[in-house]
């Protein structure tokens, strides 16, 4: 399945374990709140831009992800150089260039994959909390599982709906797929149980013994 | 939470990704494009109620975060929820949360004018909640001013609360998910 936007390359970056990325993105999304003078984010978005380089992704793939916040860019931009001052217009959009591009740029060297374990690992913790990861996991691939089929289903009921010349009409094609999937939900659940998914089964390592319901 | 409670999460989250490709509808006097997904937030919880509701979304959120391009258009990655916007993806879960938790307190005289309310409540107060401040604050512009740059939306989220109220009230006639609550 090709879902996802990992771009496959050879680089530093695509090594680099999930975590310790994502931790960076968290201090540098910091960082750039604690900045008030446009030109010390010059730097940093420098660097962001050399590291796209390293990463080997291509320049086209940049203006894709900046594309759609353009216009409200200038907008902001203009609308602090009439009111307030260009300094903090310019040091707004610097911001949001930086925070969009540097988690872009985590998402595009980290595969799927690769960031559903690290989820899963970091919510391990929680698991005295009444979280069980192993229901999470199997939240996590089902869901993945089933958006491809789902969207087949929409492209099903749409058409079968244009013949009906409701195609426009959004309650006529969201009823039908909201029921049917919630029907097809009680056969997944019946075929999970059948195979021995326990939900009630309480997290790995506390050793209760619990009946099931 | 049963292995049922899991799948009608599971699905749910997949139902607001499918969502996303109806292509968005642009309202003709104010020009504002409404996209089908935060109408599947607003379902998630007046079907399956608070929790399931906003566990379904909060799931989605999740795959979009790890890299999945799930989101209207495509969309995906930590860069959105860093963009201008980020805010009211913030506030999608909580929004469906409490739609869920409206909806199952009036479970059983259910109607299109109480569904309604609680989509209101929920998808559109609790929603600009989360997403106003963010865009204040991020964008260094006084709240006012993002609030009334906000309102622009308002038509078209009024127009999904009524579909998703809509649609609500007839998939628990259909086929209904939350159990009657009984109030103490």
């Amino acid at each position: 399945m090709t879902l996802g936007l990992y771009i496959d390359r050879s680089s530093l970056l695509h090594r680099l374990a999930p975590a310790v990325k994502l931790a960076t993105l968290l201090a540098a999304g910091i960082g750039v709140f604690l900045v008030r003078d446009p030109l010390w984010l010059l730097p940093v978005l420098g660097t962001v831009l050399m590291l796209y380089a390293v990463a080997k992704i291509p320049p086209g793939e940049v203006w894709r992800q900046l594309r759609p916040l353009a216009v409200l860019m200038v907008l902001f931009l203009l609308a602090h150089g009439w009111l307030t001052t260009w300094t903090l217009g310019f040091l707004v959009v610097l911001r949001f260039a930086i925070l969009v591009l540097a988690a872009f740029l985590v998402t595009y060297t980290t595969k799927l994959s690769a960031m559903i374990e690290t989820l899963e690992r970091a919510i391990a913790p929680l698991a005295p909390l009444g979280v069980n990861p192993a229901k999470v996991s199997l939240a996590l691939s089902l869901a993945l599982r089933f958006i491809p089929l789902l969207y087949d289903r929409v492209r099903e009921i749409r058409e079968a709906q244009r013949a009906r010349g409701l195609e426009r009409s959004v309650v006529s094609i969201a009823v039908p797929l909201l029921v049917r999937t919630l029907r097809m939900a009680d056969d997944l659940t019946q075929a999970l149980e059948a195979r021995g998914f326990d939900a009630t089964e309480p997290a790995p390592r506390a050793g209760r013994a619990k009946t099931r319901r | 939470m049963t292995t049922r409670d899991i799948v009608h999460i599971a699905l749910f989250a997949a139902i607001i990704a499918a969502l996303g490709v109806f292509p968005p509808i642009v309202l003709p006097l104010v020009g504002v494009p409404i996209t089908a997904q935060s109408l599947g937030v607003m379902l998630a919880g007046s079907v399956l109620g608070a929790r399931r509701g906003g566990l379904a979304v909060l799931l989605l959120l999740a795959l979009v975060a790890a890299g999945a391009p799930l989101l209207a258009g495509g969309r995906g990655g930590f860069g959105v929820f860093l963009g201008p916007s980020g805010g009211f993806l913030i506030g999608w879960p909580v929004a469906a949360f409490v739609i869920g938790w409206l909806v199952e307190r009036t479970w059983q005289h259910l109607d299109l004018v109480r569904a309604f309310l609680a989509n209101v409540l929920g998808g559109i107060l609790v929603m600009y909640a989360f997403g106003v401040p963010w865009i204040a604050v991020a964008a260094e512009i006084p709240l006012a001013t993002a609030f009334t740059g906000a309102l622009g939306f308002v038509p078209g989220d009024l127009i999904k609360a009524g579909i998703a109220a809509v649609v609500a009230v007839t998939v628990k006639r259909a086929y209904p998910i939350i159990e009657a609550k009984t109030v103490a």
